[in-house]
């Protein structure tokens, strides 16, 4: 039996601890303001993707703000982390709405995206995710993506590994267990194939996995010209890593989740991607104004060099902002639901046209953007761009 | 052939990896009859005190891991003390429950403190690779196949020629007797324990200068596969247990490389697929004894 202190202690604690849950419920005060939320992983294996969209999307807003907002709207932004999970995703979007959010400007991820189809589908506001791309991320007729999708990606890069450089024989590392990089790998081998292209070594991980080495022993022992690792950079430069230990010396492919690995690899390390090649709609070394100008805004706020996700981000705020002046909402229109505001601005975000960082970019009805890509390379320890 | 001959190689690589972690588990179950699924959980922590000591703090190598073993071996004992002494005429299964509760404990510890962000690890031990049958092994593999088998043949020279030894032997055939010979079956226990807990310090050391990284969840793979590993052995058989973490990573590393088709990441499955096949036709596992229980 519990002693009656121990009881009085245990009770004491529940109630402390309902009491904090409660706190946390309080609503802001967004009267006049228009409330962009958005989530993405700010910790785990994908945290540098979800870091970088929140921060890239935060200059955008503050820039909109300075300049005295949209018609006087003012806007806030919210962001949640997700830890690219689809669970998480889903509790972030619920807390996202409860604190008032009227458009939504996430995932970052894709499987964290298709976990939040039923419930953006629901809700019925406007949304547009920066970065996920796998197909089915926008899938309902509300949703809008900036990046590219996975199946025109993993296609442009069979493309450009056969035509352009000429490479026929691959070798194929990807991960089963995760949307993004099987969605890439299907494409690109249906692609591949079709172009002529063999495959000498196709290999593959599992989510957990920290061992590499009997794939890494077969595709050494493959006659492949290179290496593609459609995955996204942190687990491609443990990779890396443990295929120069096995003396695999091909060159490095991948695509836009390999941006910032650079991040991963310290030291002597940041030498074995030299010469790595990704597809990139962004470039920081793009001599641009624009681009400049935000790159120089990114690094006084951040220190840092922003990589394509801050990019994609930047440029989502900037399309929410077309799609509200072609909407011609006022003032008035910030007491909308996030329902009502999806209503006025779905329709005419294919009507907008949009010079962004990552290109101009237009829309289709199914959500997809139409702009132009590039290729980079890692060069002397930067990320710079190739014809 | 070279191909081959590479493949076996991972897989004595990995499955060395896994003897190291399965020589803890099973000599704590051989002795205490209790399955500890903390044990990789702590191999997670020592791989973090790594991390803080050479990473961080830049403390010379070798006092690193010595601090490394003995945090290890006293996390262990306080493990002991706190969840698993007040059990020890409990059931079975309740002791088995709080194991896979200070399993959580510890990972939930970790995330606590670190994140989920994976913790790289600076190389701290730098042996360069050997060349065997021309093919080129990494040292630190080298190293962990020694230490495997030094610590295979010390534990069992232990247990069977020291006093102690022989009491956690004594404790492990019988407490009620070994307590009317005079043994402290309760100290006994304890120490067994702690130096579990210390061998998965030294198993830290080794994977961490192999992988160079953890997360909050890399106990828990390694503690599985080890277990896997423990009980194709033979759980309780200290041979057992290296032979069924090598034989567990060869599986692995040649159903990887050689399937027909494309299911690398099924590989981990496939090893339990072997395991329950060879459960059906031998249920005491490679090496174990078979016990009858009187009635």
């Amino acid at each position: 039996m519990m002693s009656m202190a121990k009881r009085l202690l245990v009770l004491t604690f529940a109630l402390v601890f309902l009491t904090l849950g409660f706190v946390g419920c309080g609503k802001k005060d967004t009267s006049g303001k228009l409330v962009i939320g958005g989530t993405g992983p700010l910790t785990g294996e994908a945290s540098t993707y979800g870091t970088s969209v929140k921060r890239g999307a935060q200059i955008a807003i503050d820039e909109i703000n300075d300049a005295g907002g949209i018609n006087g709207i003012k806007l806030e932004f919210i962001f949640e982390d997700d830890e690219a999970d689809g669970t998480k995703a889903k509790a972030a979007f619920e807390k996202l709405m409860d604190n008032g959010m009227q458009i939504f400007m996430g995932t970052v991820t894709s499987g964290a995206g298709v976990a939040l189809n039923e419930a953006i589908k629901n809700e019925g506001l406007l949304h547009v995710t920066p970065s996920a791309s796998q197909i089915e991320a926008i899938e309902n007729p509300n949703s809008f993506r900036i990046c590219f999708n996975d199946v025109d990606q993993g296609k442009a890069m069979a493309e450009y590994i056969y035509q352009k450089l000429g490479y026929k024989k691959a070798a194929i590392i990807y991960n089963q267990d995760d949307s993004y990089s099987s969605g890439l790998y299907d494409a690109f081998k249906k692609r591949w194939t079709e172009l002529g292209g063999s495959i000498s070594a196709d290999t593959s991980f599992a989510k957990a996995a920290t061992d590499f080495n009997a794939q890494l022993t077969k595709i050494a022992g493959s006659d492949a010209d290179f290496l593609f690792m459609p995955i996204y950079a942190e687990k491609a430069s443990q990779i890396i890593i443990a295929a120069n230990e096995k003396n695999i010396k091909l060159p490095l492919l991948g695509c836009d989740g390999l941006d910032g690995i650079l991040n991963y690899l310290t030291g002597d390390n940041a030498k074995l991607v030299e010469g790595l090649i990704y597809y990139t709609p962004f470039l920081a070394s793009d001599p641009s104004e624009k681009v400049q100008s935000f790159v120089a805004k990114y690094k006084a706020k951040y220190n840092l060099e922003p990589d394509q996700f801050a990019a994609d981000a930047y440029d989502a705020i900037y399309v929410i902002k077309a799609a509200i002046e072609k909407a011609g909402l006022t003032v008035e229109d910030t007491k909308l639901t996030a329902k009502e505001l999806g209503e006025k601005l779905v329709p005419v975000m294919t009507q907008i046209e949009v010079d962004g960082l990552t290109g101009k970019i237009t829309f289709s009805t199914s959500g997809e953007p139409t702009k132009s890509a590039k290729v980079a390379e890692i060069k002397d320890g930067k990320y710079v761009a190739k014809d | 052939m070279q191909q081959f001959i590479m493949t076996l190689i991972d897989g004595i690589n990995l499955g060395s990896v896994y003897a190291l972690v399965a020589l803890g588990y099973t000599m704590v179950y051989g002795i205490a009859k209790m399955l500890n699924f903390a044990h990789g959980d702590i191999i997670m922590v020592g791989a973090y005190t790594i991390v803080v000591f050479i990473t961080r703090l830049s403390i010379s190598v070798p006092l690193a891991m010595i601090l490394c073993v003995a945090f290890c071996a006293l996390l262990g004992f306080v493990v002991e003390k706190l969840a698993y002494k007040p059990l020890r005429h409990a059931t079975p299964l309740s002791v088995l429950i709080t194991a896979i509760g200070v399993s959580y404990l510890l990972q939930n510890l970790a995330l606590l403190i670190f994140g989920t962000n994976r913790q790289f690890i600076v190389r701290f031990i730098d042996v360069g690779n050997f060349n065997l049958f021309g093919v080129s092994v990494s040292g630190i593999s080298v190293i962990i196949w020694v230490t495997t088998i030094v610590i295979m043949i010390g534990l069992y020279t232990f247990i069977k020629k020291t006093k102690l030894g022989r009491a956690m032997l004594a404790v492990s055939e019988d407490k009620g007797a070994a307590q009317l010979m005079g043994i402290n079956v309760n100290r006994t226990i304890s120490i067994t324990f702690v130096i579990g807990s210390a061998l998965a310090g030294v198993a830290s050391i080794l994977y961490s200068a192999k992988y160079l990284n953890v997360d909050p969840y890399t106990g828990s793979l390694f503690g599985i596969k080890a277990f896997a590993a423990a009980v194709f052995g033979g759980i309780g058989s200290i041979p057992g247990a290296m032979i069924g973490g090598l034989l567990i990573g060869l599986i692995e590393a040649l159903t990887a490389s050689y399937l027909p088709f494309n299911l690398n990441a099924a590989s981990d499955g496939f090893a339990f697929v072997i395991l329950i096949i060879m459960l059906v036709l031998k249920p005491t596992g490679l090496l174990g004894k078979k016990n009858t229980e009187k009635v």
